[in-house]
């Protein structure tokens, strides 16, 4: 196995101290460096979010550096070749990719391009990629890999507080009375987080876990709330509806601190505990439990993930579970919180600066007459220049389908693993009139490419990201890249300069993007401008917003940074001293949760819920984790789970092939039988590509607002395959 | 430099969570590069979720090394009891029988027993040890009693093992739910052997001994 080379035993040259490639934890880690090599790691005890604690992941992430999958040159597509690409020039490349985008923009107009971005990149990078797009290809279209992750959350967030960000630091769950946690693997997605909660238990804590499996934060949490998929609104609902009978609310925090919340309580009056019980698979007496520990509890946590987010009720699911967070007021302490777990590198960072469809930087609105004159001013063009709005990612792909876009340029991005109903995206992919990806290893979507520009690793660039609590961090550069592999914002600079478009694109080093970062965030709501590296890391981190000037007086400050959101008396400029949350009159909003049948529901053809997500080992569509050997060892391939009860009335056994099927597809894996998951829902993990991607049978409904795709339930149905599916027998090239 | 006495090792079962982090980081020592000398188990992952992180307990009398034939097994003076030494281990394996926890394994290939050494490298000038430096849980933990009674008032450390008619006290110790244990505690193995893991390790009242999926229809 390529990937299990293990580092050889001589002393590194030096130590980095920089962060995981890998989920929103961003687990503080040194990396050992030698002959311009990363050759191990050596855990970073004094960061103080993680203390030396990592994941498989973190431990092994050492070994995608010198991967023989590395890409080293530029790629153009070459159908006599046996891979099908040759290598070729760097500049070359670039010059062809300059020369494709400048064709079809005349041809077809500048929105005829399209840009997909991620949230694994440095917040500098997404910034760029942001300004890149409106600025040098002046395209409306850029949409980024978070709005498969978070944009539920955040659309939530922004409704209910005018902001979007993790109420608290982790270390004040330490102490808290109750947890909850809706819909999130705590110990395979976000593993740093169990050691709080385990701690938390230990000094008192119940903890709440609502999920269709029993995971194993489940397993030895308080109470579980096996809810069945896609009904978690009406499990909020049900609840506050017991707070709200049983007197369990703050009526003053809701009468001075909020509004809306009679609307929603004349909502919840229908959702009474019987009916609650049927709608969910919840028995009443665990929603009266979880009723009167969440309602009686002085001091609690709420988080939640993927898991309520990944919906096209997804923006409404978050709601719930603030709409239980604000009638209870407890928000803005030292022990009470609210937050989502974020899931890639860069999730909070990459939904901020800009390479949202609807965003500028500073969590600007780009439809906002201010803010657009702000940003245009900052970048030295004519508002009027600036494009308005774009469409989310999957959109875009009915734009390409549409022979709206003809054009694409990818970065961090694996749609056709990571998107559902991806049969419908390599359709799309196929139908571009040129196509140019930017990335590290050859992923599954690069491989639909025209030219392939090789671009770094984490540990070829330095830059910021923003992790889970909203900590500000900095990643340092451990190596140069390989060959002719360039850091990512050096590549899209090149292409701007190859457009004869290079207003805008000529940093010279990341601190210099991050410097025009600060100064466009300045004012907005995520607030950058008193960051700077040498900041993070005299703090170890730096918690935004975070001003040069004092919101209050405009004068310049010495800003620590703000750890805890809503604090009592806090100052916003956007309340501007009128209460602390971040709308006019400072108070929150609670908006009313509606439930909603998922879209394709269970049903007599396919009577069973799909639900999928992560295995610890592996990381989003795999590109890395899937080319890493221990990692790959620990788990090789996916597989269908699904309950005892449920095999023994198919005639299914532990480890047959098993047939998965929606009205999309159908896929055959091994099964996997175990107790832990509910009778009438089976679980796929997403990681992998092609005869073994969950997403070719999910569906592509997506949440109205946040237009988050609704990955986490649909119609199914399974039975035992006859024989081993044909790929079976193939070695796979990456493993 | 020897481990300093007062540092302790102490693995609490109900905070695993399986994720092997142990396994990767102890598989990266110079000593012993690519081989995993932590043992990490599903009870049943058909019944549970449930795993086990196994590290050598460092007995006080080492059963290893009181039945090897060679006499390579060493315990240091701080209470660490070594992998085989290489020029005496013939490889016969009656450690790895005669280990009541399972941990001691013959690697055929250089016929050699290796074994948990408690990061000797590490503890030696210091550091933690690996798997107790990253385990994301902390269900592997290295500290003083002090800390552990500080951070983790709801379970005691215990470290005798009752083995049929062995009684075995271990430099290592396992956290047991606090209410649970008498005043001189001990953990019954060889009673437990048959016990199946239950999908929930705490049910919402004490009668409420059910599945939680028991009433869902397919």
């Amino acid at each position: 196995m390529s990937g299990a080379r293990l580092s050889t035993s001589a002393e590194p040259e030096r130590l980095v101290k920089t962060h995981c490639c890998f989920c929103g934890q961003q687990c503080g880690i040194q990396l050992k460096v030698r002959d311009n090599e990363v050759v191990g790691f050596e855990p970073w005890e004094e960061f103080p979010f993680n203390r030396g604690m990592l994941c498989p992941k973190g431990v092994k992430r050492y070994l995608q550096g010198a991967h023989p999958d590395r890409l080293t040159t530029a790629l153009r597509r070459d159908e006599s070749s046996p891979d099908g690409f040759s290598a070729m020039p760097y500049a070359d490349a670039v010059a062809k990719v300059a020369a494709a985008i400048a064709d079809i923009q005349q041809q077809y107009g500048p929105s005829a391009m399209g840009v997909l971005s991620g949230a694994s990149l440095t917040t500098e990078k997404t910034y760029l990629m942001g300004k890149f797009a409106r600025v040098c290809l002046r395209t409306p279209y850029i949409d980024y890999n978070g709005r498969l992750c978070m944009v539920s959350a955040g659309a939530a967030n922004k409704k209910a507080f005018g902001i979007d960000r993790t109420t608290n630091p982790w270390s004040d769950m330490v102490g808290t009375d109750v947890i909850w946690i809706a819909g999130s693997n705590v110990a395979e997605c976000s593993p740093i987080t169990t050691n709080y909660v385990w701690q938390a238990r230990e000094q008192g804590a119940k903890i709440i876990v609502q999920d269709p499996r029993i995971t194993p934060v489940a397993r030895t949490c308080d109470l579980y709330l096996p809810v069945k998929p896609g009904r978690d609104a009406a499990l909020f609902a049900g609840v506050l509806q017991l707070m709200i009978e049983h007197g369990w609310i703050d009526q003053d925090f809701i009468d001075t601190l909020t509004v809306g919340f009679d609307e929603v309580a004349a909502y919840c009056r229908q959702w009474t505990a019987e009916r609650t019980a049927q709608v969910t698979g919840v028995p009443e007496r665990a929603l009266r439990q979880a009723a009167e520990w969440w309602g009686t509890a002085k001091t609690s946590f709420l988080f939640h993930a993927r898991g309520i987010e990944h919906h096209s009720n997804g923006v409404q699911n978050a709601l719930g579970t603030i709409n239980l967070v604000l009638a209870t007021g407890r928000i803005g302490k030292s022990k009470s919180g609210y937050g989502t777990i974020t899931g890639q590198a860069n999730e909070q960072g990459g939904r901020e600066h800009g390479q949202k469809c609807d965003q500028l930087p500073g969590w600007r609105d780009i439809a906002n007459p201010d803010h657009r004159r702000h940003i245009a001013g900052i970048w030295g063009i004519d508002e009027k220049d600036l494009p308005g709005p774009g469409v989310d990612a999957y959109e875009l792909f009915r734009k390409i389908d549409a022979g709206e876009i003809r054009g694409l340029l990818s970065i961090c991005f694996n749609p056709k693993v990571s998107l559902p109903d991806n049969a419908f995206v390599t359709r799309a992919l196929e139908k571009l009139e040129f196509y140019a990806a930017i990335d590290f290893f050859l992923n599954d979507t690069a491989r639909h490419a025209d030219i392939v520009l090789p671009g770094s690793l984490q540990e070829e660039d330095e830059g910021t990201v923003t992790q889970v609590e909203g900590r500000v961090i900095k990643i340092n550069k451990a190596v140069d890249p390989p060959g002719d592999a360039r850091q990512d914002w050096r590549i899209v600079q090149d292409i701007a300069g190859a457009l004869g478009r290079p207003h805008g694109f000529t940093f010279t080093e990341p601190r210099e993007i991050f410097d025009e970062l600060r100064r466009a965030s300045k004012g907005g709501v995520a607030d950058y401008s008193g960051i700077t590296y040498e900041k993070i890391d005299a703090q170890m981190g730096v918690f935004w917003p975070c001003y040069s000037e004092d919101p209050e007086t405009g004068r310049p400050v010495d800003h620590a940074g703000t750890p805890r959101l809503f604090e009592p008396g806090s100052y916003n400029r956007v309340a501007k001293g009128a209460g602390p949350f971040y709308f006019p009159d400072g108070k929150a909003r609670f908006n009313v949760a509606e439930f909603r049948t998922p879209v394709d529901d269970a049903s007599d053809d396919y009577p069973l819920f799909l639900t999928t997500g992560r295995v610890v080992s592996h990381f989003l569509s795999g590109t890395q984790t899937r080319r890493i050997g221990p990692l790959v060892n620990q788990y090789p391939e996916p597989r269908i789970e699904l309950h005892p009860k449920l095999a023994a009335k198919l005639g299914i056994k532990d480890e047959d092939w098993t047939i998965a099927e929606t009205r999309r597809g159908a896929i055959t894996l091994r099964a996997m039988v175990v107790t832990t998951i509910r009778p009438d829902t089976i679980f796929i993990p997403y990681h992998w590509p092609g005869e073994k991607s969950a997403n070719r049978l999910t569906v592509a409904a997506q949440d109205p607002i946040s237009k988050i795709p609704q990955y986490k339930v649909c119609g199914c149905r399974v039975r035992k395959a006859d024989g081993p599916p044909a790929y079976a027998s193939v070695l796979e090239p990456q493993q | 430099m020897p481990k300093p006495e007062y540092l302790h090792f102490f693995i609490d079962p109900n905070r695993c969570i399986g994720c092997q982090a142990c396994v990767q980081a102890c598989s990266e020592c110079d000593t012993h590069r690519g081989e995993s000398m932590i043992h990490l188990e599903f009870i049943s992952r058909a019944d549970s979720v449930q795993t086990v992180p196994v590290v050598c307990m460092h007995c006080e009398q080492p059963t290893c090394a009181e039945v090897c034939p060679a006499d390579a097994i060493k315990r240091t003076g701080d209470g660490v009891v070594q992998s085989a030494r290489k020029p005496r281990c013939i490889a016969c394996g009656n450690c790895v029988l005669a280990c009541p926890f399972g941990v001691p394994e013959v690697y055929e290939d250089r016929q050699l027993m290796m074994k948990c050494d408690m990061c000797y490298d590490r503890t030696s000038v210091g550091k933690k040890p690996m798997c107790a430096t990253v385990c994301p849980s902390q269900a592997l933990f290295f500290g003083t009693r002090e800390q552990i009674e500080q951070l983790r008032p709801m379970s005691t450390p215990v470290n005798r093992f009752q083995f049929g008619r062995q009684t075995i006290s271990t430099r290592v110790f396992m956290m047991m739910p606090a209410g649970l244990v008498t005043p001189t505690p001990y953990v019954d193995v060889t009673s437990a052997m048959d016990d199946r893991p239950r999908q929930r390790a705490i049910q919402l009242t004490p009668a409420d001994n059910q599945d939680p999926f028991a009433d869902v229809e397919v």
